[in-house]
């Protein structure tokens, strides 16, 4: 599913700073793995190019066969709208909308009909036991609603991946377990390939296996 | 696009005091261009109805003085226009003069029925006259070809020196004999009195007032309509040729320009309506001008849109929406915001207008001795309003063009490392 030969990147400025030596990465289609290391060790950086957010200097990066080098910013925007849904650390729903507003965000940007788009993303609330809370706006939900809303809006659009930035970060330890399990579960029963970034080895361990990143360099 | 506007309408909910503030400057913006149209139109319409009340293409020639020593005879000799001069623009003219006439005058007449009198002056005219100036009768008719003929005592009269001679009913003197000093003439007419000025004048025949006033062959103005002169070179060119035949007339240089006046309607016309379209071009300046300080408050308000909203374009564009889409939101926004104060402004400003109407627009000034009216309908017409549109969309889109590209340029990293 993902590819990744001999990627490097480096952030041109006065200093510039080498931050990938040479990633090589592959992923298995149904994985749920999870990448760890220290702030300053490039985990950041690789999230944000396997997220095709960031372009990288060399190498290679396939995502499910697909070439993503160079790409400009609206093919960029068109493959992550379909290949890859986000989970951030602070949820990042749109504030003034609410959850099934937020849900549908990503299918308006596929131009897929208001009536569809609303179904589609009812459906998946559902799923994440939110049928009641659809129009609530994001402030009016607890943290663990909220961290469910933005799984829900990542996987209205079934993409090949779930990149996931600290998923539980800004929860607490019961909610972090329950989204925890909620992903194991969508990892298990719909074979969604899953990657977690964390610096929590409780989160980490939970996954099948850990990519361990250490000064720009994959360890072990 | 319904979508689009509905989320507009949410974003700006949340705004209502920033966004109604920078409305208040656009509404203002085009609020002044609307009244300035308004009331250059009120103008120029006053202007025109001025002129409407003369045929455009009439000239008009005096008797003048000369300036030039020529044939032997000395400057400053006062030329007298005479029946000759007449035949002349009638018969080597034809070409481009339709019907030519003649104008005297005879001032400090009194006509009287029975007891009741009035001072006036005669106005000897040909029947194109009633044309060139359009003369309105309102009862009988005006001089015709027999009256100049027969040399007839006739005369039309103001309908306002009718109601001085017969008070109650002044139409009924149509028809009647009347006393003009010592010589009775027939009312034939009764003229709409012309309140744009003093109308003390009774036509007459002019052969009757050449006669009886002892003018001789002299004839005072002479006055005809023309056409086939569409420029105004072709007017220069026909005047030159006949100031050259008149002038030669009376043994005068032919290219001495003060021996005889002309004054020509149409060229004058000509020169009102690009006097006009200057002005109308200046207040269309001056109004953008005035709106070009809202679209910079709309454009300043965008901006801090823009920065206020960067994590939410981060987070779109994180999850599919390409920079078009984002442009998109802006400019949408900026144009709506624009346009819908902008027509609030329109609206305040075509009431200002019709106030103006009902004020000064209806109310003419009297000034005693006439009456003139300043703004006649100052407002602005439908092609106004199409431009204001298309003006407003323009100035939107200007205004929301850099926050836009600001916001379609924000990176999603960036966007949401920014806590």
């Amino acid at each position: 599913m993902i590819h990744l030969h001999g990627v490097h990147k480096t952030y041109a400025g006065a200093q510039p700073l080498h931050v990938l030596k040479g990633i090589d990465l592959d992923i298995a289609e149904g994985e749920l793995v999870s990448i760890m290391g220290a702030s300053g060790s490039g985990k950041s950086t690789l999230l944000n190019i396997l997220g095709i957010l960031d372009d990288y200097d060399e190498g290679e990066y396939r995502l499910a066969g697909t070439l993503i080098k160079g790409l400009s910013e609206t093919r960029a925007a068109e493959y992550r709208n379909r290949m890859i849904g986000f989970i951030f650390q602070s949820f990042n729903l749109i504030g003034f909308k609410t959850a099934v507003e937020n849900v549908e965000l990503p299918l308006f940007y596929q131009g897929v009909s208001r009536r569809k788009r609303h179904q589609m993303a009812m459906e998946e609330l559902e799923k994440m036991g939110l049928t009641d809370w659809a129009t609530h706006y994001p402030n009016e939900m607890s943290g663990g609603q909220r961290q469910r809303v933005a799984i829900a809006r990542a996987l209205v659009t079934r993409p090949q991946i779930i990149l996931a930035d600290e998923p539980t970060g800004a929860l607490d330890s019961k909610t972090g377990v329950d989204v925890m399990e909620l992903l194991k579960r969508l990892n298990r029963e719909e074979k969604i390939t899953m990657i977690i970034v964390t610096h929590d080895p409780n989160v980490a361990s939970q996954t099948n296996r850990i990519i361990r990143i250490k000064d720009g360099v994959i360890e072990g | 696009m319904i979508e689009l506007i509905a989320e507009i309408w949410q974003t700006a909910r949340r705004n209502k005091l920033r966004t109604s503030l920078t409305g208040f400057a656009v509404a203002w913006g085009i609020f002044m261009l609307i009244v300035l149209l308004g009331a250059g139109n009120g103008l120029i319409n006053a202007q025109q109805e001025n002129n409407d009340r003369y045929v455009d293409n009439s000239m008009m020639v005096f008797g003048g003085m000369t300036s030039k020593a020529y044939g032997g005879l000395q400057e400053g000799r006062d030329i007298q226009l005479d029946n000759n001069d007449l035949a002349i623009t009638q018969t080597r003219f034809s070409q481009n003069v339709d019907k030519a006439g003649a104008i005297l005058y005879a001032s400090g007449v009194t006509i009287s029925v029975g007891e009741n009198y009035v001072s006036s002056s005669l106005r000897g005219v040909y029947p194109m006259d009633q044309e060139i100036n359009k003369k309105e009768i309102v009862a009988g008719r005006f001089i015709n070809d027999i009256d100049i003929r027969d040399q007839r005592k006739v005369l039309i009269i103001p309908e306002n020196q009718a109601r001085e001679l017969v008070p109650h009913n002044p139409r009924s003197l149509n028809g009647k004999t009347v006393k003009v000093g010592d010589l009775a003439f027939t009312v034939i007419g009764i003229e709409k009195e012309d309140k744009s000025r003093m109308s003390t004048e009774v036509t007459v025949p002019f052969t009757t007032l050449q006669t009886i006033y002892n003018y001789g062959n002299r004839v005072g103005r002479i006055n005809f309509t023309f056409h086939g002169l569409a420029t105004e070179q072709e007017n220069e060119a026909f005047e030159k040729r006949y100031r050259a035949t008149v002038n030669r007339q009376h043994q005068a240089a032919p290219d001495d320009e003060d021996a005889i006046w002309i004054w020509n309607r149409f060229t004058q016309a000509m020169q009102m309506a690009k006097g006009m379209n200057i002005i109308r071009t200046a207040l269309w300046v001056i109004g953008l001008f005035t709106l070009l300080s809202g679209i910079v408050g709309v454009s300043n308000i965008m901006l801090i849109t823009v920065r206020e909203r960067t994590r939410e374009f981060g987070i779109r564009k994180a999850i599919g929406a390409s920079p078009m889409n984002i442009l998109r939101i802006i400019i949408v926004e900026s144009i709506i915001v624009t346009g819908f104060f902008g027509y609030i402004g329109m609206l305040l400003g075509f009431g200002a207008n019709l106030y103006m109407d009902a004020t000064l627009g209806s109310k003419p000034i009297e000034t005693g001795l006439f009456t003139t009216t300043v703004f006649v309908n100052p407002t602005v017409g439908l092609g106004t309003c199409l431009g204001v549109t298309i003006v407003l969309i323009i100035a939107g889109t200007i205004a929301g063009l850099m926050p836009a590209l600001k916001a379609a340029r924000i990176r999603p990293i960036e966007a949401l490392r920014a806590e």
